[in-house]
């Protein structure tokens, strides 16, 4: 049987609908926003295609309800937007992570706050994507930089979405999503997919919220015998509220975040670029990294020995991979589409601080803009 | 002779409502109207939102979800457009269902998507401590109306009949047995049905507006209630503080969502053009 590779050229958007599709998503809800509009009229075309369902639903907090509805009959499903309307879903999507229902959810980034740029590039939800939602809860965030990494990223969010059935962000940007690029698609074979974990147990054994060591319960399809209740309060095993039990609230919301640091190996994504002997240590996420790459090399051909590590997992923040990869770095440099909100981060798990290159007038940042900034730090050493 | 504990949880009881409170006949009201169509406790699925009226689906025996406040036709239709073979039923209050929920309540009648929606109208938001809600009546008192209500109020029913439901009925918890055959009516009916059902909110209500006991808010209920039929009886000025109860609309031309999506998923497969 001969294997069959698919080389295509597509937009971001388009590589994004097409991987969700195999990956196995049936259901598709949403409300038109730019830049992420294209995978909404993909999905409209292609899910009855393929037996699912498009619903283009009254606003974004109905899509991603109706996402979590279809999701909780045992389908895989998923939205797109883009910042307004990903602020609205925040509510529901904590909804999700309290009742363990699985869902993808695309953030086509553009320039805000409120409608600000609304279609020019940013990468300013990558707190919001966070810490969006009120309340201790676990997410998982993932940031492709180029066409072929949102169709590889987008099946590894269904995946990872399933495997610890929690809500899973891709975080792309109106640069990523727009830009036509050549896509190797795997023959679908070769495609790893992900299921959640079925019980076996009898209805009158099944706990919808108990589980084993890491902390993901199993799931039971509807209408079989399994009448279990789900609650957006606290709740026992059962599935029922227990709102003044400070045992089972402990209990639920350590259990939430221990899905996370099980698997957190196998949920963290990066990428390096010559990092073997880097004196700079450019980290950097998204589009941003496309001109990072470029600046790594201009930065090589002056004698400045840089390297790049791209962060395709951006939550839970891969604070030992930085920290890795920064130790033997004289300079660490995070360039972002945002006043500074990844850097932060790395700055807490270097101990040190790093040169921030920020850019909020959406356009991106240039290679030239990156090494001019790293060429300034060697000028004052 | 209904079987009443065949459909209840009952390790969940005692429930955590107020003596009085309308809540609980609404449930019996459900499981006469499940148990007179012989439904299976496994084919219902019973969403709610948040407040008073969302902890009816913790007591019965279907299975039961409860979303987030005025959500749930969303995440209804959701669920229902995945599982059409599942009645689906969502219980609502008149905060949850015709404020905070109310696009989503006009544009699940506009799709007239299989739905069978209760709306218990108890003309306040009862969980958080008595509030007023969209379906408070102009001129009543409430928490956050100490002063009387100056807002006018919906007719939830007339909305929702504007907005596309094909069944639409009203009755109160005094009226319980045309409750439970309404209800069965709408479960039966293909399309989205939609029921208000006027009830009592003896604490966060009756007391602010001078009915002091849930056997004073029943009187009221039965007093006020003219069946549908028998309008014609009464003059529009007898008729101008009454509400009309019963089957108040029905259209069985118009098709339904899901079968819709489903003929079109066919034509597909067909190779049509959709
Ligand atoms: C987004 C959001 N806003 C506010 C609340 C607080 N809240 C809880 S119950 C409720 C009112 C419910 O009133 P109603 O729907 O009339 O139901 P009842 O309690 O009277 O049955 C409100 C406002 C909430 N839970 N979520
Ligand atoms: S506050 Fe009102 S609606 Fe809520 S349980 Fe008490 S009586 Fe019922």
């Amino acid at each position: 049987m001969s294997l069959k590779e698919d080389v295509r050229f597509m937009q971001g958007n388009e590589a994004i609908a097409e991987a969700a599709i195999l990956a196995g998503v049936r259901f598709f809800a949403g409300y038109p926003i730019t830049p992420a509009t294209e995978i909404a009229e993909m999905m409209a075309l292609r899910m009855p295609q393929v037996g699912g369902v498009f619903i283009q639903m009254e606003d974004e907090i109905a899509s991603i309800a109706a996402v979590i509805g279809a999701s909780m009959a045992g389908f895989k499903a998923m939205t797109a937007t883009s910042g307004p309307g990903f602020t609205l879903m925040q509510e529901n999507l904590g909804y999700a992570t309290i009742v363990d229902i699985p869902c993808v959810i695309v953030d086509v980034q553009r320039g805000g706050p409120s409608t600000g740029l609304p279609t020019l590039p940013a990468q300013g939800d990558v707190m919001q994507a966070r810490w969006g939602t009120h309340g201790d809860h676990p997410i998982v965030v993932l940031c492709p930089a180029t066409v072929q990494e949102a169709f590889e990223l987008t099946i590894e969010a269904f995946n990872i979405s399933e495997l610890i059935r929690n809500p899973v962000i891709l975080l792309s940007d109106a640069v990523v999503g727009h830009v036509r690029e050549k896509v190797t698609l795997p023959d679908p074979s070769r495609i790893r997919i992900v299921n959640r974990r079925v019980t076996n147990l009898p209805p009158e054994q099944y706990k919808p919220f108990a589980a084993g060591p890491d902390g993901v319960p199993d799931f039971a399809y509807r209408g079989k015998g399994y009448r279990y209740h789900v609650t957006s309060n606290v709740h026992d095993e059962e599935g029922f509220p227990a709102t003044y039990n400070h045992k089972v609230a402990n209990e639920l919301i350590r259990r939430l975040h221990k899905k996370i640091e099980f698997y957190r190996k196998e949920i963290t994504y990066y990428k390096t670029y010559r990092v073997e002997d880097s004196d700079v240590l450019i980290v950097a996420y998204g589009c941003t990294a496309r001109s990072a790459k470029d600046a790594v090399n201009m930065l090589r051909e002056g004698g400045i020995r840089a390297g790049l590590l791209q962060l395709q997992t951006l939550w839970p923040f891969p604070g030992e991979v930085v920290e890795g990869y920064a130790k033997r770095a004289k300079v660490v440099v995070v360039p972002e589409m945002n006043m500074g909100q990844l850097v932060g981060e790395v700055e807490r798990c270097i101990c040190r601080k790093a040169v921030r290159i920020n850019r909020v007038d959406g356009k991106m940042i240039s290679p030239w803009e990156i090494v001019d900034a790293i060429k300034e730090v060697f000028s004052h050493a | 002779m209904l079987d009443i504990k065949k459909y209840l949880r009952l390790s969940k009881l005692p429930h955590i409502w107020c003596p009085g409170c309308g809540n609980g006949s609404v449930v019996r009201a459900l499981i006469m109207a499940v148990d007179k169509l012989g439904l299976s406790k496994d084919e219902i699925v019973l969403f709610t939102g948040i407040g008073c009226s969302a902890r009816t689906n913790v007591i019965v025996d279907f299975n039961t979800i409860q979303t987030t406040h005025g959500r749930t036709l969303a995440f209804a239709t959701g669920f229902k457009l995945m599982r059409p073979d599942m009645k689906v039923i969502v219980i609502t209050g008149d905060g949850d269902g015709a404020a905070i929920g109310g696009n989503h309540l006009i544009h699940a009648a506009r799709r007239n998507i299989d739905i069978t929606t209760i709306l218990i109208n108890n003309s306040i938001y009862g969980m958080t401590g008595g509030q007023y809600s969209p379906l408070s009546p102009q001129g009543t008192y409430a928490t956050t109306a100490p002063y009387g209500n100056i807002e006018p109020s919906f007719d939830i029913c007339k909305l929702v009949e504007a907005a596309g439901a094909t069944f639409i009925a009203r009755s109160t918890v005094y009226h319980i047995q045309l409750t439970a055959d309404l209800i069965a009516k709408a479960i039966a009916h293909k399309g989205f049905s939609f029921i208000e059902v006027v009830s009592q909110c003896p604490v966060g209500y009756g007391r602010r507006n001078r009915m002091r006991t849930p056997y004073e808010m029943l009187m009221w209920q039965k007093e006020h209630a003219v069946l549908v039929q028998q309008a014609q009886r009464y003059s529009l000025e007898e008729m101008k503080d009454k509400f009309l109860i019963g089957e108040l609309f029905v259209n069985k031309e118009k098709r339904e969502y899901t079968e819709l999506y489903e003929e079109l998923r066919r034509k597909l497969a067909e190779g049509g053009e959709g």
